[in-house]
């Protein structure tokens, strides 16, 4: 196949491959949409956020802080940090796949890696390997559904309850897991670090603030199975 | 510029910062040890959304029959077991999500 093709080919892939994710994406987006209105948010700016920032969880936070009559730039510009912290490490575990790569593009493919398109992309090079053309085509398919979604979600934002009702919510728990499971099964000491994510995740969310609860099971997790490995490789 | 476009500017400058800081961090390339550690990332951020949406959906711990998400959690894990497949996974999560939901509210 000619080379620009094959380039559309994957782009095709990775928008495809979201799917099942985006259909996760269309109630948070309708809601978020919704929800910034309600908090007073101007349409614009709703979108704009979504434009600019794309960021699920931290885009709720500080619509929750705003509703709360929190409006101060500093406090909602550091939650934001703390609550996409999780990212430099995702971004560190893609840098042996785009290190290659020429600045520019590594920093339109990082603008686009939210979890779901990192989890995607991951997921794909483990069944098959890496390219910047699929990891851009889940990019857009994201980017493209979440900005759509909450723009719209400022003019029939009500619906929203109804697909929650519907429990479309639970569209990105069901696919991550199935994108864990097979790490699970093909590679046991990532049981270790599933489990010890897990347990500090549950317990993080029941006792921790905000989503610092993602962060520390990320980093408590990824620490086990650093531990683990090295202790193995001692023995052998 | 408003109080909450200075709030939005910021926020999409640090969120880049975030997504983007490890190329900058790391122009030298990552440490062997450091990148054997980062191959359980997907592990750990996959494991970080769901255990808590599968065990504790409203914030509180739930383990028994009364917990939707993690019934529908299990029918998930099973479809994933058989099929292998993320979009039949997703279908047969949000159909038990929505069967047990529509049956409690019988």
């Amino acid at each position: 196949m000619e080379k620009r093709q094959m380039q559309v080919a994957l782009l095709r892939q990775g928008a495809l491959d979201m799917l099942p994710l985006l259909v996760g994406l269309i109630p948070f987006g309708l809601a978020c949409g919704m929800l910034a209105i309600e908090a007073g948010f101007t349409a614009w700016e709703t979108i704009a956020m979504s434009l600019l920032v794309f960021a699920g969880a931290a885009q709720f936070i500080a619509i929750g802080m705003v509703a709360a009559g929190v409006s101060d730039w500093k406090v909602l510009t550091l939650t934001a940090l703390i609550v996409n912290l999780r990212h430099i490490l995702m971004g560190a575990s893609l840098l042996p796949y785009v290190r290659n790569l020429s600045l520019g593009r590594q920093a339109v493919l990082a603008f686009g890696m939210v979890d779901e398109t990192y989890t995607v992309t991951m997921n794909r090079i483990r069944t098959t390997g890496y390219t910047p053309a699929y990891q851009l085509g889940t990019n857009g398919a994201a980017y493209a559904v979440w900005v759509a979604c909450t723009a719209a979600g400022t003019y029939l934002g009500s619906y929203a309850v109804v697909l929650f009702a519907w429990g479309l919510d639970f569209a990105m728990p069901a696919t991550f897991l199935a994108m864990l499971l097979p790490r699970l099964i093909e590679h046991p000491p990532s049981r270790w670090v599933a489990a010890v994510a897990a347990v500090c995740a549950v317990g993080g969310k029941l006792l921790l603030p905000g989503a610092w609860y993602i962060l520390a099971a990320c980093v408590a997790a990824v620490i086990t199975g650093g531990v683990l490995e090295e202790r193995r490789e001692r023995h052998d | 510029m408003t109080e909450l476009s200075w709030a939005i500017a910021g926020m999409a400058a640090v969120t880049f910062g975030t997504r983007f800081g490890a190329t900058l961090l790391f122009r030298q390339g990552l440490p062997d040890r450091l990148e054997r550690w980062l191959r359980h990332v997907p592990t750990a951020v996959l494991t970080a959304f769901v255990a808590p949406a599968l065990l504790a959906p409203r914030g509180v711990l739930e383990i028994g029959l009364g917990n939707h998400a993690l019934l529908a959690g299990v029918v998930a894990g099973f479809a994933a077991w058989r099929s292998g497949k993320t979009g039949v996974t997703m279908a047969a999560g949000l159909l038990a999500m929505a069967l047990f939901r529509g049956l409690e509210k019988l």
